[in-house]
């Protein structure tokens, strides 16, 4: 009943996709709606399992025949408590936003230059370094790790994060320059035109026209580029080495895997407490993303 | 197409010296601009790719410059493949194809199917969304963690829940027998990779008219005509591109495998990403695992072209010219 006063509401108050009234509920909940939360139900257990594993009590890990195994009883925080008062929790979360967040800043202000040249300054052979960015983000670096092992250990950075930082952006400019074009294509011609013949430089231009009208391609960038840092892993796992400078998703696989059989509830701790702070800015800003890549699929 | 840079507008008409020229100059100022992204993918980049085939061609160990040693990096792996001694290096060959193929297959039909469901008018649409995009948001490692539980041999909720069910009467060993680890390694990279794809032709489906839909459905023509003939040829050019990047994704992934498995079995779920890591970084032989990686770039060009040809068809097909 709740079902269908939603749907009524739904229908009511859409205008643009008008076609659905064209089929009946019933039909509606076989074709759409049990489909939906079947994949729905698919895709979120793994992530309940973790929530529910990092606050269930030990024992009821292993005894799945007392206790439901679906559910909590007496849910308890040890896990999380000992994760982030009796381990390096704290300072591998702190290595991987730092990482993450230096990474996102130095891409993005390549990646806002860069595109701003090949959209809009249009140099010689502009199309073709373009086509070159693009096919930057095809090279993965499963295919790159080994040689930049020896040349970060060349450069005197293994085992720093500053090597993270300055590999992470060969993985973002390529993304964030192909995202940030489109951005700039839209916005209109005639504004630069304009601040050009009242005498502004480019740099200008750039900063005060086209930053503030791109904020939300900007947003979009950074987003994805913090989402791909933390998600980063074979650089991480070949170039850093001591425990205090790894970052969580490296930590969690070598530092906290061994034999323990009550292992379960510390280790999807720590893989929840890893994921939370993307889950929470993503649920802010998923309107805003699919809205991005509608954007981007357009151009 | 006319010229519509304003870099001549710009240009004093007195005499210039060079400090103008490289700060007014359309190309010097595409020159400063490029600088950082540029200097950034050459020395992290381009040279690293160059550098990692020279590499297979040497016998470099961790800490050691190696010298030039032609083909034997690629002869002890076992090129050609007659003359493979222990097998493992065509057996994660093997596994990559078979791990790619299944994955990426299932990926997108699972992937278009959510989308085609997601575009439907339904309730809590920004709810449905953020669940949907959870996979894509867990880093992929964490994930693991939790397939790992999912599926461990004693205390696996799968093999608890069919248990319950009647269906069977002992534990599945998901990770410990070659054949099922391979599922179930490809059944967590499906989850992984189905939000992306989902949410990437949603986009795309919302770019297509619905007037187009409503002029199909007067017409007369059923659901699967409309999908056919409107939505799919409309979406193909995004496919081809959302696909592209799936495969080469899929084909070159390392982090779920070594999260969950690290080649085990009896290196049965080996990829090539992760056999060029054990023997790169564990065993220190630089230059075996360089040549296993450069092995991958024929299949990473032939995904390269048919994205290629999948971004020309997208300029004629929507009537722009081809800049």
């Amino acid at each position: 009943m709740t079902e269908a006063a939603v749907q009524n509401r739904a229908a009511l108050s859409d205008t643009t996709e008008g076609m659905a009234y064209l089929e009946t509920l019933p039909k509606r909940l076989v074709s759409v709606y049990l489909p939906l939360f079947v994949i729905m139900v698919v895709l979120i257990f793994p992530f309940y399992w973790m929530v529910l594993t990092s606050i269930k009590p030990d024992e009821q890990l292993i005894d799945m025949d007392t206790y439901n195994p679906f559910w909590v009883v007496s849910p308890t925080l040890k896990h999380i408590n000992k994760l982030l008062f009796e381990s390096n929790y704290p300072i591998w979360l702190w290595n991987t936003m730092y990482v993450s967040v230096a990474a996102t800043i130095l891409s993005l202000f390549a990646s806002v230059l860069a595109a701003y040249a090949i959209v809009r300054i249009r140099y010689r052979g502009a199309q073709w370094v373009g086509a070159a960015i693009f096919l930057a983000y095809l090279v993965p670096p499963s295919i790159l790790f080994i040689p930049l092992a020896t040349i970060i250990q060349w450069y005197g950075l293994f085992d720093s994060p500053l090597s993270l930082i300055l590999v992470y952006p060969t993985i973002l400019i390529p993304f964030s320059a192909w995202l940030l074009m489109g951005y700039f294509k839209t916005i209109p011609y005639e504004l630069e035109e304009c601040a050009l013949i009242d005498g502004a430089s480019r740099w200008q231009i750039l900063t005060k026209i086209i930053l503030p009208l791109a904020i939300p391609g900007i947003i979009s960038a950074s987003i994805f580029s913090l989402t791909l840092c933390w998600n980063e892993f074979i650089y991480a796992l070949t170039f850093l080495s001591s425990t205090q400078n790894k970052t969580v998703p490296v930590a969690i696989v070598s530092e906290f895997v061994d034999g323990d059989i009550y292992r379960w509830g510390s280790l999807m701790a720590g893989a929840l407490v890893g994921s939370l702070p993307l889950v929470i800015l993503y649920s802010f800003f998923v309107e805003h993303y699919v809205s991005a890549m509608t954007g981007a699929v357009k151009e | 197409m006319t010229d519509r840079t304003a870099g001549g507008i710009a240009r004093p008409a007195h005499h210039r010296s060079l400090w103008d020229r490289l700060r007014i100059n359309r190309n010097w100022l595409g020159f400063w601009f490029m600088a950082p992204a540029g200097l950034i993918l050459v020395m992290f980049l381009a040279y690293p790719l160059g550098k990692g085939v020279w590499l297979s061609f040497t016998d470099a160990k961790i800490g050691r410059d190696g010298a030039f040693i032609g083909l034997e990096n690629y002869e002890w792996l076992g090129w050609p493949w007659w003359s493979d001694k222990d097998g493992v290096f065509w057996l994660s060959v093997f596994n990559t194809l078979v791990y790619t193929i299944v994955a990426s297959v299932v990926k997108f039909v699972v992937g278009l199917y959510l989308a085609l469901l997601l575009n439907q008018h339904i309730p809590f649409k920004a709810m449905v969304r953020s669940i949907v995009l959870i996979p894509f948001v867990v880093p992929t490692v964490l994930s693991a963690i939790a397939f790992w539980w999912i599926y461990d041999s004693q205390f696996s909720i799968i093999s608890w829940s069919l248990r319950q069910m009647g269906l069977i009467d002992y534990n599945i060993n998901f990770l410990g027998d070659p054949n099922n680890a391979r599922a179930s390694l490809i059944f967590a990279n499906i989850w992984r990779g189905v939000p992306f794809i989902a949410i990437t032709l949603l986009a795309g489906l919302q770019t297509v008219s619905p007037s187009l839909y409503e002029a199909a459905t007067l017409d007369g023509a059923s659901k699967w005509q409309i999908f056919r003939h409107i939505t799919f040829p409309l979406l193909t050019p995004i496919i081809a591109v959302v696909m592209t990047f799936s495969v080469l994704f899929t084909f070159t992934d390392f982090q779920l495998v070594w999260a969950m498995t690290r080649g085990g079995p009896v290196n049965s779920t080996h990829l090539m990403a992760t056999l060029s890591y054990q023997r790169a970084i564990l065993a220190g032989n630089l230059g075996e695992g360089a040549a296993i990686a450069t092995a991958m770039v024929p299949f990473l060009l032939f995904a390269i072209m048919v994205s290629w040809f999948g971004l020309q068809r997208r300029k004629w097909q929507q009537g722009g010219n081809d800049d």
